[in-house]
């Protein structure tokens, strides 16, 4: 009997947590709309900095000839605009 | 009390129902409402879990013996200390102990993710719910921890005495915390399959959540080695023991994966090799739970036979076929755009080491369960021994080693030879050099397997201190700065790689204590009276004289009796005392004598141990403890019924008769040459790691743009930092 008493208490509680975002849920759909193109580009973009910034490392360090170091800079600064270009299409 | 801890278990089993439910309804219906819904219901199964955990620990502190758990673990005089870890030594406190981490580290996943990757994070939450509700099941279900007793017993069992040891306060946590984490990139590699997105996103949002499991079962495993050293009495480290195998494996795996990842956010490549990876090291953490509980193969760790192995083989092989279906159903969206510019390039080396530490893992699987599989084949259960696994392990162990030090040598993409030529020519002069001086002034040529290590060792600290040496050099020219500001700051802004190079110095130290440890280690049994000496390699050891704790255990494990004894070593003008004793813990079981249940319970070795940084002296006693026989069977017999005080005089005085007459003592003595540096080697791994997982920090904020101004896209890529 105790534990079905808790049991409900607990539940109660956790039904008013969970059940918060149900009478919300236009205003959620929008907001998933807006922000996961951008948040995924924005992931990416720096993903791509990191990149550029160890192969720019990589190039200090001597580890890369000057040939291969322009070549896989051009490649990335390519990929870096491409992303730029798409989060300034979402602006 | 225990109601509530049920009541608790119960409901979050149906939330993590309930999430299950709303998460894979939300992404199908395309109501994103459910999936928020499913994500606060994985924090009220964490709010629930914790509210059981702080219900059974209360029950341990008060010794609340009508919780059938708490009788089993713990008992009115196990010391405090250790009533607060008895919860994670029986399998339903694991189970609580798994549930609540896991529910803990996705709450904490799903609200990092709150804003990323709505595809996959609704297929992710619903697959950690499904994980949380099989643990709250077996629970529920198999396992209580809140299970009550009719007759309430007016003491516990107590805690096995194996138990009663510092390192065992953090050591299944974290070995628990690391298993537990590698759910989440297992949850996000599924959703990332099932909704065929399988770029690197989902590694960048999981990366460092493997990092930390990793990380934390590294730590769990080194502390296992520490208590095997300095609690069991054996006189070792690791002994290839199914349940250290067990956590070996997804600790491989792991590594294989932060390496492998690199990849895949780099170049796109090693899609089905990563989401493999991550899946193997998730099952292979279910293997391991389901080992150290189950009892299936004979281990020093496997506290008790399991109830449960029915249902967890059944998940484990759910998750397993279920992983494999869905990989080779997805294998052409997993079907990489790029191809392996050359063979010598970092992404090379990585697949390289990649091989190796799988191919480590799976001689380590085929020896771990051989007794299962010679069972299954023949009738008969063999096993190999460590002879067996050190013949496969060791060759790999060398040659990772060695890509431990090529690796951050090479760039991404591809290295010429000429390059690879000059950037290896002064690490090896040095690896060459040290090892040449090995060979002149050591007996390291005596074992030709740790002298290549010594070498791969030098090899890899040469390459990373060149690594740091030039990147801080590259930094000074360009700002100016003084060496150790350059040094710090280059590691600030480029933490992954330099928290990377740490950690290889952290695994290069760790195998040069293990190759020094195995290769020449002086071990011996002597037997000696007080005033004996023996040598042990180049040490002398006295026996000086006897030592007896009444109730008093030194070591604070709460034994009634310790026999110990006092040993003066001599090494090369240095002088130290050693006290190795040997614990007895009194019985509880009915039909015992009043006297002799002191003598006939459990036992453990308290070893006298000084740390070094060149050797460590190990010791261990094994008394004689015949000449109480008689005395004890004697007071047994006429002082059963005696008064508590008058017994303890009796047992006080049987204390005296063993320092008095202070008989002969098996003892075991060890040198240990360089085996503190595994440990140092762990820690400097932690640091490594640690700074790999910290984020680097942000770019200054860019300003506000209006959305007709277009930036100068080459301006900002200009500014990213080297």
């Amino acid at each position: 009997m105790t534990v079905v008493l808790a049991l409900l208490a607990l539940s109660a509680l956790v039904a008013l947590v969970v059940s918060g975002p149900l009478t919300r849920g236009a205003a959620l759909q929008a907001e998933a709309e807006a922000d996961d193109r951008r948040a995924e580009l924005e992931a990416a973009k720096e993903a791509k900095y990191r990149e550029l910034a160890d192969a720019q490392l990589d190039y200090k360090l001597g580890k890369v000839s000057v040939a291969d170091h322009q070549a896989t800079e051009r490649e990335l600064q390519a990929q870096a605009v491409q992303i730029l270009r798409e989060l300034d299409d979402l602006r | 009390m225990a109601a509530l801890g049920t009541a608790a278990l119960i409901c979050a089993l149906l939330t993590a129902l309930y999430a299950c439910g709303s998460a894979v309804v939300g992404v199908r219906t395309g109501r994103p409402a459910l999936v928020v819904s499913a994500r606060r219901a994985m924090l009220c199964i964490a709010g629930l879990c914790a509210l059981s955990v702080v219900i059974l620990e209360s029950a341990y502190l008060r010794s609340d013996f009508s919780i059938a758990l708490v009788a089993q673990n713990s008992s009115h005089s196990t010391p405090l200390f250790y009533k607060l870890t008895a919860m994670w030594s029986s399998q339903p406190g694991s189970l609580l102990l798994w549930a609540f981490l896991l529910s803990v580290y996705s709450s904490i996943a799903l609200y990092a993710t709150r804003q990323k990757l709505r595809e996959i994070v609704p297929w992710a939450t619903a697959v950690l719910a499904f994980i949380t509700a099989f643990f709250l099941t077996l629970m529920v279900f198999f396992a209580s921890p809140f299970h009550t007793l009719a007759n309430v017993p007016v003491d516990g069992n107590g805690l096995s005495p194996l138990l009663r040891n510092p390192a065992m306060l953090i050591h299944p946590p974290m070995l628990y915390t690391g298993y537990v984490g590698f759910s989440i990139p297992f949850a996000f590699a599924v959703g990332s399959l099932i909704t065929r997105r399988t770029g690197a996103e989902w590694i960048r949002a999981t990366r460092r959540y493997a990092l930390l499991a990793w990380m934390f079962l590294g730590c769990g495993i080194l502390l296992g080695a520490l208590w095997s050293y300095s609690e069991l009495g054996w006189g070792g480290y690791w002994a290839w023991d199914p349940v250290e195998n067990a956590s070996l494996m997804p600790w491989l795996f792991g590594t294989a994966f932060l390496h492998s990842a690199m990849v895949q956010e780099r170049r796109g490549m090693l899609r089905t090799w990563n989401v493999s990876l991550v899946m193997g090291s998730f099952i292979l953490a279910l293997v391991g739970t389901f080992l150290v509980r189950s009892g299936i193969l004979n281990s020093i760790h496997a506290f008790g036979a399991s109830t449960l192995g029915v249902p967890f083989v059944g998940f484990i092989a759910l998750c397993t076929l279920g992983s494999v279906a869905l990989v080779v159903s997805r294998r052409e969206s997993l079907r990489s755009p790029h191809r392996l510019d050359s063979l010598i390039s970092r992404e090379a080396i990585f697949l390289l080491n990649n091989l190796v530490l799988v191919g480590m893992c799976f001689v380590i699987f085929w020896g771990t369960f051989f007794p299962l599989i010679s069972e299954a084949l023949t009738g008969t259960k063999a096993s190999v021994g460590p002879p067996w696994f050190n013949r496969y392990t060791v060759p790999l162990a060398l040659v990772l080693v060695l890509l431990t030090a090529i690796g951050p040598m090479l760039a991404w993409r591809r290295t010429t030879p000429a390059r690879l030529v000059r950037v290896l020519r002064w690490p090896l002069g040095v690896a060459l050099a040290a090892t040449a001086l090995l060979v002149v002034a050591t007996p390291a040529a005596q074992s030709i397997p740790s002298l290549i290590m010594f070498g791969g060792v030098a090899l890899v600290l040469a390459a990373v201190g060149r690594e740091f040496a030039r990147g801080a050099r590259a930094r000074r020219a360009g700002t100016g700065e003084a060496w150790p500001v350059a040094t710090l700051r280059l590691v600030a802004t480029n933490r992954r790689r330099y928290g990377g190079y740490l950690v290889h110095v952290g695994i290069s130290l760790l195998f040069l204590g293990i190759a020094a440890s195995s290769a020449f280690v002086s071990q011996r049994d002597v037997r000696l009276r007080p005033g004996q000496t023996a040598r042990v390699g180049n040490s002398t050891v006295t026996y000086r004289r006897a030592d007896v704790h009444l109730f008093n255990d030194p070591s604070g494990t709460g034994a009634a009796l310790s026999f110990g004894a006092v040993l003066d070593v001599r090494r090369g003008g240095r002088h130290i005392v050693l006290r190795p004793a040997h614990n007895l813990y009194a019985a509880n079981a009915p039909g015992e004598g009043t006297f002799g249940r002191f003598f006939d319970g459990e036992s453990t070795s308290e070893v006298g141990l000084r740390w070094g940084l060149t050797a460590n002296t190990w010791t261990a006693i094994q008394p004689d403890l015949s000449i109480l026989a008689k005395p004890v069977a004697l007071a047994d017999a006429k002082f059963a019924g005696a008064p508590p005080r008058f017994q303890a005089a009796i047992l006080n005085a049987m204390a005296q008769m063993y320092l008095v007459r202070a008989p002969a003592a098996t003892f075991r003595v060890i040198v240990f040459p360089f085996v503190t540096w595994i440990w140092l080697g762990g820690l400097m791994l932690l640091l490594g790691a640690l700074i790999a997982f910290r984020r680097p920090p942000r770019k200054r904020r860019e300003p506000a743009r209006a959305p007709s101004r277009r930036p100068s896209r080459e301006r900002e890529l200009a500014e990213v930092p080297a």
